[in-house]
């Protein structure tokens, strides 16, 4: 033992951060690719099949949306609806995933000491993995719809960041608040298939008014759809309200984020306790 | 574990080390609900009823000293708060008051396991272990190999942990512990599984680690490890602790407290319900029963106990006392099975204590005492004869203290 390992340190008890960034990094990066492992595991295609879901899923989606339901006044629709549909699976996927995260992981929570934080990290990491190789799909159809590329869709880092950042902040808290409620995971499941509704994905915003149509408005979702379509699909796109549908929507996220981070460093001194 | 306490071994003092764990005032209290609220309804369904809660004060004001290099035992009955000081130690809990200091780096080996997921094959999981016990990627994969070699289990390496069986897993979670070669190794009842192959490699392991000067706690209800393994022990009860010290003393209290637990008033479980003393004797060389025992002659033990209920991996351990009740020596005995035969005595059936043991003892009155306990787990007490044997040691060669030992020492006179 070297003498600096003899220096006394205070032990504080688990924590959401802390014990260095690189043991966070390299942590987040395993448990992500076991997560990933996992799922592809004992599957004849394997990690093909990260590429091969969203083009079946796509196809049945196309099917159903070209021939039942149309909106056909909207300017590509089908591509419109593709986009929406990864962009807003991205954000149900992740919660739903990240709300049991902890407690899937069970056994090493209740074994030893590790960043808490970096269980809901690991799942938002995969799923973005996931989105990219869906966004990628998605474009594929994008310009087979004869969509126009634009300079606009270097922007879409921008969207991808933003429903990132409102992704976690909603998956820590779901995450932190599992362990003690159980119900947490029931309620979210309904209260993300009303939000799949409450939130533009498969009826553009315009086609919704009074006051159901402000309160879709309000979703903080929404303006990332709307601005998503904007930029990739039709720059003619309207785009409800002004500033302000910007400024609401990012302090939202601000605060969202806040709560999430506050809620699950509060929560994981004592994570281990109630598993 | 069948390992004989020794009568006298070289105890190390190492309390003039520096500090490597140092607990000061250390308390946790769990809040249990009286009737336990997992769900929100239950507590938005009475918003003015204040959910009651029971407190149970799982350490009280616990503060210690570990010095670098020594072995500390942490003995208590279950329930007496020692995991869950093992578990604060390494960060797995957040005390409610007091504080922690330690140095250098820590492998816990908690609840039989080091945090495994058993939907991962081994390969990944100690990798994954060495990641959260704080190596590098690169360093968790070099000592892969390692950590497969000591659990014997290479050729398993790419199943997945839920098809190993307990004691694979277990042994492959010791062999990552002990392969992150921390500096501190806080180690949870490791020796109450596994076959006896498996707990030897244990001992091996604690003696080679100790002899390297590292430090390790041990939470254990095997007081035959305390006895030949600690450098110092601490004894917790009802979250208190009550002895901190020799660990031949704190063997002892802890003994005495299950005794005590048994006969206090509404102490629970009653031991005989589990074990009937048939009978016990001394024989001598010649094999006639006898009362007394000459000095120097071999002690012939013979014991028969009767299984009320099903004993599952019994251990029968045996204390030789003085008449005011020191310990001198004491042993262990496990049920000898075939092969593949489980280690269990049938309600009913009997088991047959018999042997001779070298007698160092000097002239006096001693006492045998006997324990029986359960599950390899010297914490599960099936039975507790205080006073099993009563006898006399005759002779005509008394000394100080209770045994005599050859001593080839000589008295010269310098330079002669």
């Amino acid at each position: 033992m070297t003498d600096e390992a003899l220096q006394l340190r205070e032990v504080r008890g688990p924590s959401a951060l802390g014990g260095g960034w690189r043991r966070t990094l390299e942590l987040l990066y395993i448990i992500a690719v076991n997560d990933f492992k996992r799922t592809y595991f004992g599957t004849v295609l394997g990690y093909l099949w990260s590429l091969v879901r969203p083009l079946l899923l796509f196809a049945v989606l196309l099917a159903v949306f070209t021939h039942l339901v149309r909106f056909a006044s909207v300017h590509h629709y089908t591509v419109l609806l593709l986009l929406n549909l990864v962009l807003f699976g991205f954000f149900s996927e992740t919660t739903g995933q990240a709300t049991s995260s902890v407690v899937n992981q069970e056994n090493v929570v209740r074994k030893t000491q590790f960043p808490r934080l970096v269980i809901p990290l690991a799942v938002v990491l995969m799923s973005l993995f996931n989105l990219a190789i869906n966004l990628v799909v998605a474009f594929a159809f994008i310009l087979g719809f004869g969509v126009a590329p634009a300079w606009t869709w270097l922007l879409l880092p921008v969207i991808v960041l933003a429903l990132t950042i409102y992704t976690t902040a909603v998956a820590m808290i779901l995450a932190s608040l599992f362990p003690r409620f159980r119900d947490v995971g029931i309620i979210w499941s309904v209260l993300a298939t009303a939000l799949f509704y409450a939130t533009p994905v498969i009826y553009p915003l315009q086609r919704v008014h009074g006051v159901i149509g402000r309160l879709i408005a309000a979703n903080p979702l929404t303006p990332i759809l709307e601005l998503a379509r904007r930029w990739v699909i039709d720059p003619h796109a309207p785009i409800t309200g002004g500033l302000l549908h910007i400024l609401v929507p990012a302090a939202t996220y601000l605060a969202v984020c806040v709560l999430g981070v506050w809620i699950f460093a509060r929560e994981a001194p004592r994570i281990a306790e109630s598993l | 574990m069948t390992e004989v306490a020794q009568l006298s071994r070289p105890r190390r003092a190492l309390t003039s080390g520096p500090v490597v764990i140092e607990a000061r005032g250390v308390t946790k209290t769990f809040r249990i609900p009286d009737q336990r609220m997992d769900s929100l309804r239950e507590r938005l369904g009475h918003p003015l009823t204040r959910v009651r809660y029971r407190d149970l004060r799982a350490l009280r004001s616990i503060s210690f000293d570990v010095h670098r290099g020594e072995f500390f035992g942490i003995v208590g009955r279950n329930g007496s708060g020692k995991s869950t000081l093992l578990k604060i130690l390494a960060s797995i809990y957040r005390a409610d008051h007091g504080r922690i200091r330690m140095a250098g780096r820590l492998a816990p080996f908690i609840e039989l396991g080091v945090g495994f997921n058993p939907e991962l094959t081994s390969r990944e999981n100690v990798v994954l272990n060495g990641v959260l016990m704080g190596l590098s990627r690169h360093e968790a994969r070099r000592r892969l190999d390692a950590v497969l070699d000591f659990a014997e289990l290479r050729e398993f390496a790419d199943l997945k942990l839920k098809n190993y069986s307990s004691g694979m897993m277990v042994r492959l979670a010791f062999a990552a512990m002990v392969e992150a070669d921390a500096d501190i190794m806080l180690i949870d009842e490791v020796l109450a599984v596994g076959d006896a192959a498996f707990a030897q490699k244990c001992l091996d392991v604690f003696r080679a680690r100790r002899a390297a000067g590292r430090t390790i706690v041990l939470v254990t209800h095997d007081m035959a490890t305390v006895q030949s393994f600690c450098d110092r022990a601490m004894l917790l009860h009802d979250g208190e602790l009550r002895y901190l010290g020799d660990p031949e003393e704190t063997a002892l209290r802890y003994y005495r407290l299950n005794f005590g637990g048994h006969t206090g008033a509404g102490g629970g479980d009653l031991p005989d319900v589990n074990v009937r003393l048939i009978d016990a004797w001394l024989e001598d060389p010649a094999g006639r029963r006898v009362e007394n025992v000459e000095q120097g002659e071999p002690i012939g033990l013979n014991v028969i106990f009767e299984a009320r209920h099903d004993l599952i991996s019994p251990v029968f351990g045996f204390h030789f006392l003085t008449a005011d009740g020191v310990q001198v020596f004491g042993f262990n005995r496990s049920l000898t099975v075939a092969e593949g035969e489980p280690d269990v005595l049938r309600a009913g059936q009997r088991a047959r204590i018999s042997g001779t043991i070298e007698n160092p003892l000097l002239p006096g009155r001693y006492h045998v005492s006997a324990l029986i306990s359960r599950n390899h787990n010297q914490g599960d007490l099936a039975l507790h004869v205080l006073q099993l044997l009563d006898f006399v040691v005759y002779g005509t060669q008394p000394g100080p203290g209770s045994v005599a030992v050859r001593a080839d020492v000589e008295a010269s006179v310098e330079g002669s």
